[in-house]
């Protein structure tokens, strides 16, 4: 449960896009950035806050990708599976990320919330494949084992 | 803030000379695969080195200074040899470029003018220079990604100086009519993937009679293997800007929105910054160059939705709704975005428009063959020596790309399969019987397939063709939006069927199934993504119809790659007997005595691998 001084938070960014439903993908993203996941309570006040209902917010959050409701873990780690990626071998790099962070179909947060990890269709870095990001930041020419150097490096700068 | 015609003529002079004053320029390559490559510091690196040196940089080109410029520039294409770094006057490239390399750079090539051969294209002991030389860029046509890599992306001053915004100062001062006119007779045809005429759809538009409309650019680039919009966007922002600008003049719409995908956040970051330039310019906001035109762009970020690549889908999602394709007509030229009549191309389509306006259309069509003008950007990956960015005449062959640009397989491999198009643009997929396939629309078209956006995905002798249907497969069946029934039960009863005859449960039966399902979404589903999901399939199976039936009657993947067909053996000559790889079974599949060879027994082994990564003589393979 998140406590109520969240609604100044989502106040703030409602009227950044002038209270405008039009805006509702662009209020969800901003919120998402500021909470890296979608509360529910935060849905439902904003929501509220815009006259639409429930079901059609809940639809939006949930048709688009990149919008989350469950909690994510500190650093988004995006393995490419996209054409180029997979051509050029991006199916063990996936496995042994799973591996290394104990991660299954069902669960791709690790446990102690330092990484969540999403499969994407590209990241148009496909010149460099195979490609993962890490927050963002492009990590080309991956293989199983200098990925897991890599989650070492970021664990490590964690602890 | 630039008032007229005159006044933007003589402030792309003055730019012009002061860029020309810049005797010596570095360009060091920002695109995101050198941004990956760690680009950013080289970049840092020299410019500091320089100034150490004494030699002047950020030169400000409002003043006419002289020195090196040292800029970050888009993308140079040729990503697989990433980061570069390109030095005018001498044109020269160096590769792979390191932080280590940096001193040497600014000491011998800046300072005494000498190249450094260790950092240049080498081949059959052959030494390449410039840039132009090397067989990459030499066989290309690089018009809509002429800047690409020559000015620095993030400065309008630059754009100006080589030219820019000069089309759009012309077409102001034609009328709407001349404009779609023009771009009609020069033959124009959308680059997204469709190959609509751009001309006649902003006719269409302009003879709407509706007081507003709108101009929408899709950046969507959903298909995975394409980059080409991306980099357009990064490397050229201002030529997108002002191909849509001239776009809203011809129809009369007044507002403009870029869709870009939110993986792009530098496109979105470079569009941002070129959009609040060019509105302090005065080349976007009210009374544009004293025409009394009024132009606004905004950029709508995407939420990673494939589906939403579509036209109707991409509308809805900037009107805040989920991002579903509708049944058609109305079209997006009568009702689009917000219920207005609506110009929606692709990125490339607008960057080929101020080239249109400059070279008028007789020059235009030129380049290019019949019904077929210009030139399309591709992008060139998977299992190919160059991997990057290349423009090329429409028209040229298959082959001419994959090998004369490519530069062909790595690996001494076999070249096996291209899968062009992308899942949106009728995915194809060719043997090599295809290589002398022209590539343009009408070709592509004849064969079954579309040139889609321009992604190109090269395949060698290891692929299982199999395994790339069920992969195209599984990434249309993600992103299908549910809205209508053949796309959303067909593409998941499809992918059931491959993923069975990839583990070596097929049946005869599946593939006739397996056409009849095809058959039936192509031509019942709502939206194009429902319409070409079946493409990969029928492909393939066209194709390469002897690999569907070595899965499905001998039960063995040609190409190793399906795990659930391989074998699993123990080589006795090399096993030691250690036992390690028994203990870690977890089926108990494997047996043996102590330092004698293990032995694993077929019909328990579920193929988990988990011996082979055990095993410390790699005394076990797949076979
Ligand atoms: C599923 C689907 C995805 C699409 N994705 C894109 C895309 O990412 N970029 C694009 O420019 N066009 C895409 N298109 C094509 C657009 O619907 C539209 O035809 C195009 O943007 C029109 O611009 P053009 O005429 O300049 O090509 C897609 C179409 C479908 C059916
Ligand atoms: S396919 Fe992986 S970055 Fe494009």
């Amino acid at each position: 449960m998140l406590d109520l001084s969240f609604k100044e938070r989502v106040n703030e960014i409602i009227s950044r896009h002038n209270n405008d439903k039009k805006k509702i993908i662009s209020i969800i993203q901003d919120v998402q950035k500021e909470y890296h996941y979608l509360p529910e309570e935060v849905l439902v006040y904003i929501a509220d806050t815009l006259d639409i209902s429930h079901a059609k917010i809940y639809g939006i959050a949930t048709f688009y990708e990149n919008f989350s409701l469950e909690q994510k873990g500190k650093n988004i780690i995006k393995i490419c599976d996209g054409t180029a990626c997979h051509v050029r071998d991006s199916i063990p790099i996936f496995k042994a990320i799973y591996k290394y962070l104990n991660l299954s179909d069902k669960k791709n947060t690790s446990d102690d919330m330092l990484f969540t990890v999403e499969t994407v269709s590209c990241l148009g870095a496909c010149g460099l494949a195979p490609v993962i990001t890490i927050n963002d930041v492009v990590y080309p020419k991956m293989t199983p084992e200098a990925v897991v150097e890599l989650l070492q490096k970021y664990k490590k700068e964690a602890m | 803030m630039i008032r007229n015609y005159d006044e933007l003529l003589s402030y792309g002079d003055l730019y012009k000379k002061s860029l020309d004053k810049q005797k010596k320029k570095v360009l060091v390559c920002a695109g995101t695969g050198c941004l990956a490559g760690g680009s950013l510091a080289i970049y840092e690196k020299i410019k500091e080195l320089v100034k150490e040196s004494g030699l002047l940089v950020d030169v400000d080109l409002d003043k006419e200074e002289e020195g090196v410029g040292v800029k970050k520039s888009g993308c140079h294409g040729f990503c697989e040899a990433g980061p570069l770094v390109r030095i005018e006057p001498y044109n020269y490239l160096y590769l792979h470029v390191r932080l280590e390399d940096c001193e040497e750079i600014v000491c011998r090539t800046l300072k005494e003018g000498k190249p450094i051969e260790r950092l240049m294209y080498h081949s059959n002991d052959r030494i390449y220079k410039t840039q132009e030389e090397i067989p990459f860029y030499k066989k290309q046509t690089r018009l809509v990604l002429h800047n690409c890599g020559h000015i620095d992306a993030e400065n309008i001053q630059e754009y100006i100086g080589n030219g820019g915004y000069k089309a759009a100062a012309l077409a102001l001062n034609m009328t709407p009519q001349e404009i779609c006119n023009l771009i009609t007779d020069s033959g124009l045809r959308g680059r997204g993937g469709g190959g609509y005429p751009a001309g006649r759809k902003w006719s269409q538009v302009l003879a709407q009679n509706n007081p507003v409309k709108y101009v929408v650019c899709n950046g969507d680039e959903g298909d995975p293997g394409a980059f080409m919009d991306r980099s357009i966007m990064e490397g050229d922002p201002h030529k997108v800007i002002e191909g849509m600008l001239i776009s809203g003049f011809a129809t009369n719409a007044n507002k403009g929105y870029i869709y870009v995908r939110a993986e792009y956040p530098m496109a979105v970051h470079r569009l941002q910054l070129a959009i609040e330039q060019a509105k302090e310019y005065g080349l976007l906001g009210e009374n544009i160059l004293g025409s009394g035109f009024n132009f606004n762009i905004q950029i709508a970020q995407g939420a990673g939705a494939f589906v939403c690549g579509e036209g109707s889908a991409l509308t809805s999602s900037i009107e805040g709704e989920r991002g579903m394709p509708r049944v058609k007509p109305p079209r997006t030229v009568e009702k689009g975005l917000f219920e207005c009549p609506t110009v929606l191309n692709n990125v490339e389509t607008f960057a080929n428009v101020p080239i249109i306006i400059l070279k008028g259309a007789e020059e235009y069509k030129k380049l290019g063959i019949e019904k077929n003008t210009g030139t399309k950007v591709f992008a060139l990956t998977g299992n190919v020596v160059n991997t990057g960015l290349i423009e090329v005449p429409m028209g040229t062959s298959l082959g001419e790309v994959i090998f004369g640009i490519g530069g062909g397989i790595p690996n001494g491999k076999k070249f096996k399969a291209v899968q062009i198009g992308g899942p949106s643009g009728g995915c194809l997929i060719f043997d090599e019987n295809h290589l002398n396939l022209p590539l343009s629309f009408d070709s592509l078209e004849e064969a079954g397939a579309m040139i889609g956006s321009g992604g190109m995905v090269i395949m060698d002798e290891d692929t299982c063709m199999v395994e790339v249907a069920r992969f195209f497969m599984s990434f249309t069946q993600r992103e299908s939006c549910g809205k209508c029934i053949p796309c959303r039960e067909g593409t998941k009863r499809m992918l059931d069927i491959l993923e069975e005859i990839t583990k070596g449960n097929g049946t005869m039966d599946d593939l006739n199934l397996l056409y009849e399902i095809a058959d039936t979404v192509k031509n019942t589903a709502l939206c194009g993504l429902g319409k070409t999901a079946p493409n990969p399939v029928l492909s393939t199976l066209q194709y390469f119809y002897d690999e569907y039936l070595a899965h499905v009657v001998d039960k063995v993947c040609p190409a190793k790659i399906c795990k659930e067909l391989a074998e699993i053996t123990i080589d006795p000559d090399i096993c030691k007997g250690c036992s390690k790889c028994a203990k870690i079974c977890p089926v108990k599949a494997i047996s043996g005595k102590i330092k004698e060879p293990y032995h694993i027994d077929k019909n328990k082994c579920i193929k988990c691998g988990a011996c082979i990564e055990v095993c410390p003589f790699k005394a076990i393979k797949e076979v």
